[in-house]
């Protein structure tokens, strides 16, 4: 049933995996006490970022969330590079300028995490008007979570995107929760895919547990943005498999609903489906961990023993020359 | 320079001037905003565009067309956040915020975003966009059509703020803004659009943080924001008749601003007075008369004075309104209180 090439399997599974095992690891690092601020995990949602990003080039850009780890990996980032800025260090994408709230990657079209709900959304727009403008084949996907769908700069920004055909897709993650508010108690509508028809483009709602699904809807709505048909919004429905952030004791939330989110977990089902269609060998999956075990320990150990900024740098990179 | 090249323009026409130039010098320059057209629906055809509310942004459209000229539905948010996104993304946007009291609806993309881009990724990246918006008291434009506001943007690392007194400051400083590689925001106060002088016609740049000294003078230093620079000449005249010499300083920039020009005129009158149509609290005056203090308290002859407007929102009333704006004559009793009692 599923029309995707077995390389492109592997690819979706191994950009999935290293989202997982890196955020797994952070947890781990940052439960130890020396990385320091907010770490908000993106663990359940792998499916989405890779079915999106994997349709992409440098040339395109996204604009990501407080969320953001999987969004940087999808889009190529390395382990070091963002393990180093997590740490503050001076090797790190922003130069322990950002952390993990707010780490970019403009070398890849990553126009950085963002720690105001729904802050990146107008700005991925952005990237789409310079495409527009320059006469180019790019798009611009912008990420948010279901938090950011009662935002007034979300609704402004579909009704610019569709009176202009910007190639600019919408992808709404939701989680089901924003911080502890659930989008049962917070939202108008049951589907936030329903809210492109107010603005006259089309909306559709995939299971994030799914990756092909999520895969193949964003296919067709690169398609269209590419061929100046405008915006798409695609909402996916993730299992919030972790708390708010790294720590978060989540009382507001019963047993039966955290596990009912890691039921969503998209990684095993797709395992299975590459066992079943003999894609990999049960082997194949345990040297594929081990590989990136072994880079994410080379990260880690890399970002911990790179310089920290000197105190006496705060005020450099305030302004552009 | 003979007579016959001698050219004056509005100010409104020298801004529109430098857009267009700007545009024509380099296809990554764009504007954005609302009405800046009018009818863009039309795609450009569209006789007797409105141009902005003030016509500053009219023919820009017939030009340049509407994939540059983008006028927008009424979305400050999205609007200053597109444009950010663009800047980011290599274009340099220009885009017409109307009024400097629309700010606050965009407030979170140009403070969040805008001014800590460059900074949280690092370096990475250039903001250059430039946030141009009408201001001012003296219209009966009252509550939510009047503010000047740069203090509050003056405040914030990343941004710079422009604020010109007259056509020719307005085109080369527009020039600069549009050309620096951060996020600017340009404050074309109300009596800009129509106060005429000599504009030239080639493009020129003011560097920013470049202030202007408009009037040499030897007793009292008169530090004087936008509309305030000419309030502070007639002030300035007037106390010559009284032998009291004003030395006039128009900052120009607010950020970056020249603290070396304006400390140096307080060191050699020993008095200052800043003058600034704003409320008084954490404002460039406020600023101002802290820098000063700090730094050349030992030749001061006199505390510091500011001439401000009062910590009230502009109201409509013609006697409050004219309340509002600082006078000449609070200028004068200002000098005269400063060359009294030292």
């Amino acid at each position: 049933m599923n029309m995707v090439e077995d390389k492109e399997l592997l690819r979706i599974y191994r950009t999935m995996l290293k989202i997982r095992m890196f955020e797994e690891r952070v947890a781990r690092e940052f439960r130890k006490g020396d990385m320091p601020g907010f770490v908000h995990s993106y663990i359940g949602a792998e499916a989405v970022s890779t079915g999106i990003c994997m349709h992409l080039n440098d040339d395109d850009y996204i604009s990501s969330t407080h969320r953001g780890h999987g969004h940087c990996i999808a889009k190529g980032c390395t382990f070091k590079d963002m393990l180093a800025e997590l740490y503050g260090r001076e090797t790190g994408l922003c130069k322990g300028r950002g952390g993990s709230m707010h780490i970019a990657d403009f070398a890849r079209g990553m126009l950085g995490a963002n720690a105001i709900v729904g802050g990146g959304i107008a700005l991925a727009a952005g990237g789409a008007l310079a495409i527009q403008t320059r006469g180019e084949k790019g798009v611009a996907v912008t990420f948010f979570g279901d938090g950011a769908c009662n935002q007034g700069i979300l609704h402004e920004t579909m009704n610019l995107a569709s009176i202009w055909k910007l190639p600019l897709i919408f992808v709404c993650e939701n989680n089901d929760w924003a911080e502890s508010t659930p989008v049962s108690y917070s939202t108008s509508v049951t589907n936030i895919s329903a809210r492109a028809s107010a603005y006259g483009f089309p909306g559709l709602t995939v299971d994030a547990a799914d990756a092909i699904a999520v895969y193949q809807a964003a296919k067709e709505a690169v398609i269209r943005a590419r061929n100046e048909q405008g915006p798409t919004l695609i909402e996916a429905k993730i299992g919030r498999m972790i708390g708010h952030y790294l720590g978060d004791p989540e009382g507001y939330r019963s047993k039966e609903l955290k596990e009912e989110a890691k039921s969503k977990d998209p990684i095993p089902p797709f395992e299975s489906m590459l066992i079943q269609n003999e894609i990999l060998g049960k082997e194949d999956l345990l040297k594929t961990r081990q590989e990136i075990e072994k880079k994410l320990d080379d990260a880690v150990n890399y970002a911990k023993i790179s310089p920290l900024p000197n105190g006496s740098a705060v005020e450099a990179e305030v302004y552009a020359a | 320079m003979n007579n016959a090249s001698k050219r004056v323009l509005s100010g409104a026409a020298a801004i529109n001037e430098t857009i267009r130039q700007t545009m024509e010098f380099d296809r990554s320059v764009i504007v954005i905003g609302e009405d800046i057209a009018g009818g863009a629906g039309l795609g450009g055809k569209n006789e007797g565009a409105m141009g902005g509310s003030f016509g500053v942004t009219r023919g820009l459209i017939e030009q340049f067309g509407p994939i540059r000229v983008r006028d927008t539905p009424i979305s400050e948010a999205a609007i200053a956040g597109i444009a950010i996104g663009g800047a980011a993304a290599g274009l340099r946007p220009i885009v017409d915020m109307m009024w400097s009291s629309f700010t606050p609806l965009a407030f979170d993309q140009i403070f969040n975003q805008a001014a800590k881009m460059r900074y949280m990724f690092g370096g990475q990246v250039k903001v250059p966009v430039v946030f141009r918006m009408a201001m001012g008291a003296g219209l009966g434009a009252a509550g939510q059509h009047s503010d000047t506001l740069y203090s509050l943007f003056t405040h914030i690392p990343g941004l710079k703020v422009v604020v010109p007194s007259s056509p020719y400051d307005a085109k080369g400083l527009l020039t600069a803004a549009v050309a620096d590689n951060n996020p600017v925001l340009f404050f074309e106060h109300m009596g800009l659009y129509g106060m005429k002088e000599e504009v030239p016609e080639s493009s020129y740049e003011i560097p920013l943080g470049d202030a202007k000294i408009v009037r040499d003078g030897t007793d009292i230093t008169v530090i004087a924001t936008s509309m305030m620079v000419n309030k502070a000449l007639d002030a300035a005249d007037q106390l010559r008749e009284r032998n009291i010499s004003i030395e006039v300083i128009d900052p120009r920039t607010l950020s970056p601003i020249d603290n070396n020009k304006i400390c140096r005129s307080a060191r050699k009158t020993g008095r200052v007075i800043i003058v600034d149509e704003s409320p008084p609290r954490c404002s460039i005056a406020a600023d101002i008369a802290a820098m000063v203090s700090e730094s050349t308290f030992d030749s001061l002859k006199a505390p510091v004075k500011r001439v401000t407007s009062p910590h009230s929102p502009v109201p409509l009333s013609p006697p409050l309104e004219e309340a509002y704006i600082p006078s000449v004559q609070r200028i004068i009793a200002a000098a005269e209180e400063l060359t009294s009692t030292s």
